[in-house]
């Protein structure tokens, strides 16, 4: 089937199979590794992708299902070589380790600051329920929405 | 080109952000998952869905035949492949042939038997349903207890008795201790298997150069010389023609500590198909086929004096081993042994170990590994110790602890622990908690009837693992060092970090003692084409041992530097400091830049030096290293539904000189995590048939962002004298610290029903059992 994708502002067009998943369309047809598979169930969160503006897990849909629609990944937060906010305040936070969970992580994040500018302790972590982070023990990431949030509203 | 900056500031100590992060947060870091090459294949792996069988039959005529598919191998193709390696040696030790693809029996869930291997992932995937397999199901036994009892199905038809190996230690005088006790308490308790979860699942991928007959394999793991020998071995291929890449790592907690069938085969698919071939394991085939970690039942015996003096530890570890040997399966519980008794001062000790099959997935190496076993036994057995003498916790563990003018501590299981001051990180977790107040507290709140409680666990730990002799592939760890003709420093390290961070603080370690700047040190790892022969990262050694060997290469080179330096200033009296030698009469200098660049064009050499600047050493560390610490839990019980909130979780850990407290912090926090995950969430359950009832993450609950505790943490500082850097390691603490505090603060919590004991995981369901009997 052919499908029509906008990704990271850029259009694409590809002939795909129906059966194929948004994240292996994403990872190996367009070529944008960032987003990760840690569970093809939807447990964990890996493969997070914004959809039309809504934090999708690129693990449960299908690529034709995002026929039309816009698509952002890690790899199109960064602007100008400049890192988003969520993204550098993982950095200055120290919100990762190995690193695997941090694409999707930072792609929830910024969901969580994209729908409440300014959230509590406890809505950071709720709102990062669906993401597993197997290292960090959540702490740090927790500190670098908070620090992102302050920064924004700076 | 940008010169090498020399400076005065230095980075040891301080928070510094990491080097390794930009690929991290734009997604441009490479994993295995992410390696594309020409012509690439894929392979996918059918497995036993039985726990134990005869294999009649395996016909795979249908998947042969199916689109994109060019190769379908079953144990018959791989017989000539070597066993999977077990590194462990014990006396008696029984080891199964381990072979990478079952030949006419399958021992476990998820056993390999055969791989498909096709143009396109999906299409290996389809075809390996094609595959038929004829299964004599035989009966299985899945708990080591059971294993053990009479009658139990062989796991291995040869050893009927399931047994591995039995292995026993003592220390002092075990008998007289126990005949002069005023008591001795007894437990039961388990520390259930569990799995290692790391986020990213293994995987491999194989390249093969059959002109050059080189191997590539790029694999996920913690060891790559160790697995560039011993899969050459496997594969009976000259080790230099092997090269094994590990590219990012997306976690390991010792799960990737080890040698996996699949390496091998994806190595024996490439070398067949001449193309090459990937093979990424789902989470589901993690949960079954990558090692488990714990799975101990433990029986503990404790003498004592009535004014709290332990004056004994009998332990009966019986270890549930899985169906084969990996790396290091029969390894770990004997570290449960060294460690058996803690931060105390007990001379008397006696353990036997059972080693016992199951047909279930190997136990290896999980954080930890060991010693959150002995751990969470020794601190549960102190809590019951004094509630036993109605003793505060607190002060029966500063009653017993090795004092801090005592080291270096022999212990009764043959440690030598290398420095410590048990009661400083106590006394100040007991400060920041505000212990008494909570005490007080707890005596209203029991009035009121509500259920809350305090836990302590004060842990020891076995780290910077650790000289050779006492591991299976030696001890040391590697490091090169270049400085290049620009002045520009490379480092590269024979520990393999993967999280933990060492790409910045090696360069900081690299950083103050040239006197550049971070950005000046690139560390390199992971390569054994590039890498000079290591041994890994695992058992919080990477920094304490490989740290050290970069320390002494370091040395090397600077006295190198100091010769140049000497030669080009012309005098005698120089020194170096913040990246430049000067002339202590004259007050001139010359930069590293000028000193480096000068040592490659050679026109004129010191006496006795070889141009370039260039050092390498192996260090062997002497001893292990001994960090330590305490953590507090407080936890409020729901006696409605059984639920357990952590109120407060203060962790004070002291892992000698601390290199980027940032990086620390985090281990601890991530260590913790997974302590707690063992306390009150995660277990493996398999059921009586031997099937995997805890198979998904669905069913398998890893901690989760909403369910973790604000971690306090803090630290003490003891150095280790074991190594110049002062350093102990971190990488483990969290996790060995944490599980007895929460299940002594539990129990702590419901003491008054009459509670002594809870065996993890601390569910709702248990607790409510619990709260609603005993009312
Ligand atoms: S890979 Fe999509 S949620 Fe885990
Ligand atoms: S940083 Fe490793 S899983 Fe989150």
């Amino acid at each position: 089937m052919k499908i029509r994708v906008t990704i990271n502002g850029k259009s694409y067009s590809h002939d795909v199979e129906p059966r194929l998943l948004l994240i292996h369309y994403l990872r190996e047809v367009v070529g944008l590794t960032g987003s990760h598979v840690g569970c093809e169930t939807s447990l964990c969160g890996a493969c997070t992708v914004e959809l039309n503006g809504k934090a999708v897990k690129s693990c449960t849909m299908f690529a034709v299902q995002a026929d039309g629609a816009s698509v952002v990944t890690v790899e199109g937060l960064a602007t100008d070589g400049k890192l988003h906010p969520v993204q550098e305040a993982f950095w200055n936070e120290h919100g990762l380790q190995c690193g695997f969970c941090t694409p999707g992580m930072i792609m929830a994040s910024k969901q969580i600051l994209d729908r409440t500018p300014k959230p509590t302790e406890e809505e950071i972590r709720h709102g990062l329920e669906g993401n597993v982070c197997r290292c960090t023990g959540y702490q740090h990431i927790v500190n670098a929405v908070k620090a992102a949030a302050a920064g924004a509203g700076k | 080109m940008a010169t090498t900056m020399t400076q005065t500031e230095t980075f040891v100590g301080k928070r510094v952000r990491r080097r390794e992060d930009p690929r991290l947060i734009t997604g441009t870091a490479t994993y295995v998952e992410d390696i594309q090459m020409p012509g690439m294949h894929y392979a996918v792996i059918v497995r036993s869905p039985h726990a134990a069988a005869r294999i009649r039959s395996i016909k795979t005529k249908q998947a042969e035949a199916a689109p994109g598919v060019v190769a379908v191998y079953t144990g018959k193709d791989t017989e000539r492949v070597g066993p999977v390696p077990c590194g462990a040696s014990l006396p008696g030790l029984r080891v199964p042939h381990h072979h990478v693809l079952a030949t006419d029996r399958v021992y476990f869930v998820g056993h390999p038997v055969a791989v498909v291997v096709a143009t396109d992932r999906y299409l290996a995937r389809d075809a390996a349903d094609l595959v038929e397999v004829d299964y004599d199901v035989l009966p299985a036994v899945a708990d080591p207890e059971k294993a053990l009892a009479k009658g139990a199905p062989a796991v291995h038809p040869e050893w009927p008795d399931n047994t591995a190996f039995t292995f026993h230690q003592e220390g002092g005088d075990v008998d007289k201790a126990f005949a002069e006790a005023d008591l001795v308490v007894k437990q039961r308790m388990t520390s259930q298997r569990l799995i290692p979860m790391a986020l990213e699942t293994r995987g491999v991928v194989a390249e093969w150069r059959g002109a050059d007959r080189q191997l590539n394999l790029y694999t996920s793991t913690q060891i790559p010389h160790l697995v560039r020998t011993l899969v050459a071995q496997m594969l009976s291929l000259e080790e230099n023609r092997m090269r094994v890449v590990t590219p990012e790592v997306g976690g390991g907690f010792g799960s990737k500590l080890n040698v996996y069938a699949e390496e091998a085969l994806m190595g024996f698919v490439a070398m067949k198909i001449n193309k090459p071939v990937k093979w990424i394991e789902s989470r589901r085939e993690n949960f079954l086929c990558t090692i488990h970690g714990r799975g101990h039942v433990d029986y503990y015996e404790v003498a004592a004096k009535r004014d709290g003096t332990i004056l004994g530890i009998k332990l009966k570890i019986i270890q549930d081993l899985g169906a084969y040997h990996q790396l290091l399966t029969p390894a770990i519980p004997t570290l449960s042994v060294l460690m058996m008794p803690g931060l105390y001062k007990t001379k008397n000790v006696r353990a036997d170990i059972v080693g016992v099959f199951t047909n279930c997935m190997p136990t290896d190496a999980y954080r930890g590994a060991g010693r959150p076993e002995a751990t969470h036994g020794i601190e549960r057995m102190v809590d019951l110790l004094a509630d036993e003498l109605k003793m505060d916790p607190a002060e029966i563990r500063l009653k017993n602890f090795v004092g801090k003018d005592e080291f270096p501590y022999a212990t009764a299981t043959g440690l030598m622990y290398d420095s410590g001051d048990y009661a400083a990180p106590l006394k100040k977790a007991l400060e920041i908690v505000g212990y008494q107040k909570l005490r007080q507290e707890q005596i209203e709140a029991r009035k009121q009837g509500k259920w809350m409680g305090i836990g302590i666990s004060t842990y020891g730990e076995i780290c910077a693992i650790g000289p050779s002799p006492a591991t299976p592939a030696g001890g040391w760890e590697s490091a090169t060092v270049k400085i290049e003709p620009s002045g520009k420093v490379t480092v590269m390290t024979g520990a393999c970090p993967h999280g933990q961070g060492e790409e910045t603080t090696f360069a900081q370690i690299t950083a103050d003692e040239l006197g550049v700047g971070l950005d000046d040190v690139l560390v390199i790892r992971g390569d054994t084409a590039i890498v000079q022969y290591g041994i890994g990262t695992f058992g919080s050694r990477a920094t304490a041992i490989g740290g050290t060997a970069l320390y002494f290469a370091l040395q090397d080179l600077k006295a190198k530097i100091k010769k140049f330096g000497a030669m080009l200033l012309e005098s005698e009296d120089v020194t170096f400091s913040a990246g430049q030698v000067t002339c202590n009469r004259t007050g001139k200098s010359k930069s590293l830049q000028e000193i480096a660049g000068a040592s490659y064009r050679a026109l004129k050499l010191p006496p006795e030096t070889e141009p370039g600047l260039l050092a390498t050493r192996f260090w062997e560390p002497p001893n292990f290293t001994f960090p330590f610490g305490a953590h507090i839990v407080v936890s409020d019980i729901d006696g409605e539904t059984g639920q357990i909130k952590i109120r407060r979780y203060v962790a004070v850990d002291d892992c000698g000189n601390m290199i980027n407290p940032l990086l620390v912090d985090g281990q601890v926090h991530g260590g913790v995590a997974q302590g707690l995950g063992q306390a009150l969430w995660e277990q493996v359950v398999y059921d009586d048939n031997g099937q995997l009832v805890t198979g998904e993450l669905m069913d398998y609950a890893v901690p989760r962002a909403h369910m973790m505790p604000w971690i306090e943490n803090d630290h003490t500082t003891t150095p280790s004298p074991v190594n110049p850097l002062g350093v102990k390691g971190v990488g483990e603490a969290g996790t060995i610290g944490c599980s007895p505090a929460v299940v002594n603060s539990v129990v702590d919590a419901l003491s008054p029903l009459g509670v002594r004991h809870i065996d993890m995981p601390l569910t709702p369901e248990k607790i409510w059992k619990l709260i609603a009997g005993g009312n």
